[in-house]
Parts: C-alpha cells; sequence; structure tokens
C-alpha cells in the first residue's frame, strides 16, 4: 500500500476517533445544554449555602437560566456569598428571591429564584436582597425533636 | 538453595530490578527527546499510527460493543430492585468513559499493540538492524522508537473515545431496544449526570497517560530484549504483564487524584 493509502486509513482512524470523543461530550455528557452566550452576573447571600457546589444550576420555574460561578464566605457578615451568572436574555425584578433548593429528596443542590413584581430589573453586579438558606437535616431534626418534646410537656 | 544463598540473591534480585527501573527512567528521557525529530518526520508517525491504532480498531470496537452489552445487562438487574432501572444510562455512560474505556482500552492495547511492538524493536535488535543503524550514525532512538512512542500516545486515547462510545450504543440496544426502558430517560439522565470536562475529560486524560506508559513500556522491553528468538518471547510476555500492571495501579493513583471526594 503506498504512502497515501495509509495516509488516508489513518485519516479515517482519527476521525473516528475525534467522533468518538465529539459524541461522548455532545450526546452522553452536558456540553450541549447551557449556552455559551452573553451572561451578567449577580451576587446572594445565604446564612447557609447547605450543599451547594460551583456550577450547579440556577433554575427558575424549573428551568435552567444560569449557573453559580464562586462561592465565598463575607469576612463581615459571616454570611455565604453566591456569585452567579445568569442568561443576559432573561431578566429578573429587582425584589427577586433566592432559595436553595434540592433536586429530588437527596440530589443535588440549586438555586431556585422566584420573580417579584418590580418594574426595575436585576443589573450586573446586583444582589439578590431576599434569600432563603438551605434546609440542613440536623436542625430540621432537632426541630422535629423539641416539638415533640413540647407537646409531650403540655399533655402532662 | 541454601538459606546463606537466598538473602544475597534476594538483594541481587533487588538491586537488578532498580538498576532496570532506572535505565528504563533514562529511556523514557531519551524518548521525550527525540519526540520534536519524530514529530518533524511525521510520515514516520503517520504509519507508525496505522501499524498501532487501524490495526486495534476491530478488537476495540468489538469488546467496546461487548462491555456495553454486559453493563446494561447486569446493571439492569441491579438497578430494577431499587426502581431505578431509568438511570441505567447514566450508570453504562459513567462507568465506560471514567473507568473501563481508558482501562480496558489500555489493557487490549498492552497485549495487541505492545506486543507487536515489543517483538519488532526485539527481533530489529536480534537481526542487528539497531546497531547497523548506529554504524550508520542514524540514531535508532529517533528514527525508530520516538516515532512508535509518540503513535503510541495518539493512538491510545482515540481508542478509548471509540471504546466508550461504541459501548454506549451497545448498551443503548440492550436497554431500550432489547430490555424496553424508556428511551427519553436513557438519554437525559445520562445526558444531565456526565460531566463533560470532569467525567469525559479526566477519562481522556487517563487514556493518555496509559498510552504513553503502555508504549513506553513495550519499546523498552523490546530494546532490552535478548537478541535471540527466546529473548523476544520473554520479552513479550514481560511488556503484556508489566503494562497491565502499570495501566491498573496508574489507574488507581489517577482515580484518587481525579475522582476523590468533592470539596
Amino acid at each position: 500500500m503506498g504512502r497515501k493509502g495509509i495516509e488516508t486509513l489513518v485519516g479515517v482512524f482519527v476521525l473516528l476517533g475525534l467522533l468518538g470523543v465529539v459524541f461522548l461530550a455532545l450526546k452522553a455528557a452536558n456540553l450541549a445544554s447551557f449556552s455559551t452566550g452573553p451572561t451578567y452576573a449577580i451576587t446572594a447571600r445565604f446564612d447557609n449555602i447547605g450543599g451547594l457546589k460551583v456550577r450547579a444550576p440556577v433554575k427558575s420555574a424549573g428551568v435552567t437560566v444560569g449557573r453559580v460561578t464562586a462561592i465565598a464566605l463575607d469576612p463581615q457578615t459571616y454570611q455565604g456569598r453566591v456569585t452567579m451568572e445568569l442568561d443576559a436574555n432573561v431578566k429578573f425584578p429587582t425584589d427577586t428571591s433566592a432559595k436553595i433548593l434540592t433536586a429530588g429528596l437527596l440530589g443535588d443542590q440549586y438555586i431556585g429564584l422566584e420573580p417579584g413584581g418590580s418594574d426595575k430589573s436585576l443589573g450586573s453586579g446586583d444582589q439578590i436582597r431576599m434569600t432563603q438558606s438551605a434546609v440542613v437535616l440536623e436542625n430540621l431534626i432537632g426541630q422535629f425533636l423539641y416539638n415533640k418534646a413540647a407537646e409531650g410537656a403540655e399533655k402532662k | 538453595m541454601t538459606a546463606s544463598n537466598l538473602l544475597p540473591a534476594l538483594g541481587r534480585r533487588a538491586i537488578n530490578l532498580l538498576q532496570r527501573l532506572g535505565h528504563s527512567a533514562f529511556f523514557l528521557l531519551d524518548l521525550v527527546r527525540n519526540t520534536p525529530t519524530a514529530l518533524r518526520r511525521f510520515y514516520l508517525v503517520i504509519a507508525q499510527v496505522h501499524a498501532i491504532g487501524n490495526y486495534s480498531l476491530v478488537i476495540i470496537a468489538a469488546s467496546g460493543l461487548a462491555v456495553g452489552f454486559v453493563l446494561a445487562l447486569q446493571g439492569y438487574y441491579t438497578l430494577s430492585r431499587y426502581g431505578a432501572a431509568e438511570s441505567l444510562g447514566l450508570l453504562v455512560a459513567l462507568s465506560l468513559v471514567r473507568e473501563l474505556g481508558p482501562v480496558v482500552t489500555g489493557l487490549l492495547f498492552a497485549g495487541r499493540a505492545g506486543t507487536s511492538l515489543t517483538a519488532e524493536i526485539g527481533l530489529m535488535k536480534a537481526g542487528e538492524q539497531l546497531a547497523a543503524m548506529e554504524m550508520m550514525a542514524v540514531d535508532p532512538k529517533s528514527r525508530v522508537l520516538a516515532p512508535r512512542f509518540v503513535a503510541g500516545a495518539i493512538s491510545m486515547p482515540l481508542l478509548a473515545a471509540i471504546f466508550s462510545a461504541v459501548g454506549i450504543m451497545g448498551g443503548y440496544v440492550v436497554g431500550v431496544l432489547m430490555i424496553g426502558i424508556d428511551p427519553g430517560a436513557f438519554w437525559s439522565q445520562m445526558q444531565s449526570g456526565v460531566d463533560v470536562w470532569d467525567d469525559v475529560g479526566n477519562g481522556i486524560i487517563k487514556s493518555v497517560v496509559f498510552g504513553v506508559a503502555c508504549t513506553f513500556i513495550a519499546l523498552y522491553q523490546g530494546y532490552e530484549a535478548e537478541a535471540t528468538p527466546e529473548g523476544v518471547s520473554q520479552a513479550t510476555t514481560r511488556t503484556v504483564v508489566i503494562s497491565s500492571l502499570a495501566v491498573l495501579g496508574l489507574d488507581f493513583v489517577l482515580t484518587a487524584l481525579m475522582f476523590s471526594t468533592p470539596r
């Protein structure tokens, strides 16, 4: 087989390999799910971010509209400061509230945005004022036990 | 062997092992040093990619398909016990892309391409071709060994990607077409659970590392083989054993580095 033939076959092999990688990236993974269009950044402060991770989705009405880009501790207020990038096509009113929700019962955590009713929209660098922290299981259990004890004491 | 002979013999073997290890490290350094020269003579690299990669396509694709089939069958059995049969796509994809793709391809590569490399270099050494090249002031490391090294490093990630892709399609055939899982759930669970950079990217990094390791071991064993038929056959066996152990050991190290508990 001449050199041209070998080079062609190797080209086919490399093409198949690259197609395999592309298939894995697009069809098997989440590359195409969030478009890399223009985005704007906003921040929000939570008392407890729970298990929120960087690159967690930001959803409104269940539809992904952005990603969490940074999580840091605010040294003045000791709250967790979460920075997120939102899709530039979607504008939220300034009195939007942010909650940390869990996908399913034991799944990954994400930020849910509920729009308010204000006329003005959030711009790049703005902060969401109304936030609700993540549900911490231990606090929930403690609350439940305390309520049970209070009920028991009342009956006596 | 008397007791007084055993300990010195053990010591000698240990020192020999260390000496061979050091010698192989210098060999690897030479290969890496000659890589730019090999890249300049790209037609040599292409011929080697043809010999190493193209001829491995059939076994890699067939094995990938078979592994995908089996993963889907066995995975379905366990997942259905917990009512999570819809996650079969996620199970098959993660298993293949993170672990089985690079590792099984590495083992098959060591067996198929590694042995052929070792045998070829060993026979070149036995037929005194390498010595003849040195006499002509042609460095055999840069003309013969480095192109094969580069070709192995290029072929492995491509083969691993083909293995994983074919395996996922095999899993689809068994899971959706044969068992009857909903295709929408199959693909959507997979797409939401497999991360491009963390999973697919790390799998590709693993396959590059395995490719470098297997090719280097194969070339070293061939280069250091005894110049006799038995020597070449022993070198071929050593290549498969050492490459397989290296792939599995490196897999553990890389997995611990890449997939440890998230912060």
